[in-house]
């Protein structure tokens, strides 16, 4: 990571490992805009807004798939994701510390009883 | 690279020639406070423990206590205690004489109430402020320092920019022989198998694993999901969106060195380099403990320009992004937004951020200093009985 130079000039978006389903809005990006890695390894066009230091997807997530960045997950897709879209808290959820998951297990086990 | 720091008595290296009011629990915060309106050259803090605790919670806090009585970059201390708090004060006041402070221990019960506790201290307080400048600073190797690090209020820029520079200075810090603490360890969840990986032996991967997993446990308990308080809903905001993606942009403060032990809360570390702290991600208890363990700075990213500090040890501040360091400047010290905006690279803004870091342990002021910032938490890890 301390090699990273975002280039001269300001940058619209960065993905930080080759491995990533999304990239990081550096500075906000309308619906229509189309983005295009400079390796051809991919081009969306945005869908939603994205909000500066939001992400956009870079290549489809089915629902219930890992997301990544930094190469490592950083959750699970609550809905099918397209190229373009805006992935945040309405489409990712957190795999980690789900106590409401676990209460939830418990309580339904003492109902079956 | 040498810095010019006070040596103490002990040996350790102040960067900072403090006077401190330490009041013990929260029943003589109010006498600490009038101490300081008549020597405001000394610092203090607002404490609400140190009473109807026990077991480990209790020796936790009181390793606190002793960890900024005896801490360097304090060069005397005023215990302020009412007189029935449940430990030994006389422990804690032996420890600084010990370390080489100045000590005067003064509890409300022995003196008589709080007009003579405040003309005591008021005493004692200016007796200390006027001796202070006997200790000099001299060329001390940038190997004695220990750097705490933290990031708060992230934003999804912390994990491109601010995080990335600071393993830049923690890099840098560890190459000199000097120590540097990642903490926060529930900003650890979802990255641990990384930190893992760089752990100097199989017993202290182990150790990260388990620290990880015992807060995760923790906060399971809670039946919660914790998104809202990790991320929370100014990291949301930022684009953050788990507590997953959180970790992993946190952890690049920690730069690339391998990882040499895994200490408790507020304990100091055994051994120079990259060392983890067990600490919550709450900024000020994390920093509290960082510095209670002997940290003499902290540098603190942020993203959304939270402005706190510390009583004794200086913070530096470092935005994440332009934006925000425009808007925050009365508070922050370095900009890394230059790296978002392509201006230089991670590489260069860390090098710019060690050169500020070895000007601030020289003596420069950092904002959280001239604004007055005392920020004071302990992590409590029991209930308050």
């Amino acid at each position: 990571m301390s090699e990273t130079h975002l280039g001269a000039g300001r940058r619209q978006w960065v993905v930080m490992h080759p491995n990533d389903d999304v990239a990081v809005a550096l500075t906000p990006l309308s619906p229509g805009t189309t983005v295009s890695a400079e390796d051809g390894s991919f081009s969306v066009v945005i869908r939603q807004p994205i909000p500066f230091g939001h992400k956009f997807a870079i290549r489809a997530v089915a629902k219930g798939s890992p997301v990544r960045k930094y190469g490592q997950v950083i959750g699970g897709a609550t809905a099918d994701i397209q190229p373009g879209d805006h992935v945040h808290v309405h489409n990712v959820d957190s795999l980690r510390a789900r106590g409401d998951l676990l209460a939830k297990a418990t309580q339904e086990k003492e109902e079956a009883r | 690279m040498d810095i010019q720091g006070y040596v103490r008595a002990d040996g350790r290296v102040g960067v900072r020639n403090h006077v401190l009011i330490l009041p013990v629990s929260y029943e003589v915060n109010q006498i600490a406070d009038r101490i300081v309106r008549q020597v405001p050259e000394a610092v203090t803090f607002r404490n609400q423990h140190g009473i109807d605790q026990t077991g480990a919670d209790l020796e936790q806090t009181l390793r606190v206590y002793e960890g900024f009585a005896t801490h360097p970059n304090v060069y005397g201390v005023v215990i302020l205690a009412w007189g029935h708090e449940p430990y030994d004060l006389q422990r804690i006041a032996a420890k600084a004489e010990a370390a080489g402070k100045k000590v005067e221990l003064i509890t409300l019960e022995q003196v008589g109430g709080m007009r003579r506790a405040i003309e005591r201290g008021v005493l004692a307080a200016q007796r200390f402020t006027a001796e202070r400048g006997e200790a000099k600073r001299q060329p001390v190797p940038l190997s004695r320092i220990i750097l705490g690090t933290e990031c708060g209020g992230s934003d999804a820029c912390s994990g491109i920019s601010g995080n990335p520079a600071l393993g830049v200075v923690s890099d840098l810090l560890v190459a000199e022989g000097g120590t540097s603490i990642l903490s926060e360890t529930t900003e650890l969840i979802g990255a641990e198998h990384l930190l893992a990986e760089r752990a100097v032996s199989p017993e202290v991967a182990e150790r990260i694993l388990f620290i990880v997993r015992r807060i995760e446990e923790n906060a399971m308990k809670m039946g919660v999901d914790i998104r809202g308080a990790q991320p929370a809903p100014g990291n949301i905001e930022g684009g953050i969106t788990t507590i997953e993606e959180k970790s992993l942009g946190c952890i690049h403060k920690a730069g690339s060195a391998p990882i040499q032990e895994v200490i408790e809360y507020a304990e100091r570390p055994s051994k120079n380099g990259l060392v983890i702290m067990d600490t919550p991600g709450h900024d000020i208890e994390q920093l509290t403990g960082m510095v209670a363990g002997g940290a003499q700075i902290v540098i603190f990213t942020t993203g959304r320009g939270t402005p706190t500090g510390c009583p004794i040890a200086p913070v530096i501040k470092v935005a994440t992004n332009s934006f925000t360091y425009q808007r925050m400047k009365d508070n922050i010290d370095f900009n890394a937004g230059t790296v978002i905006d392509g201006e230089e690279s991670v590489d260069d803004a860390g090098r710019r951020l060690f050169q500020l870091m070895v000007e601030v342990l020289n003596g420069a002021q950092t904002k959280a200093e001239i604004l007055g910032h005392r920020e004071f938490g302990i992590y409590r890890i029991g209930q308050s009985l």
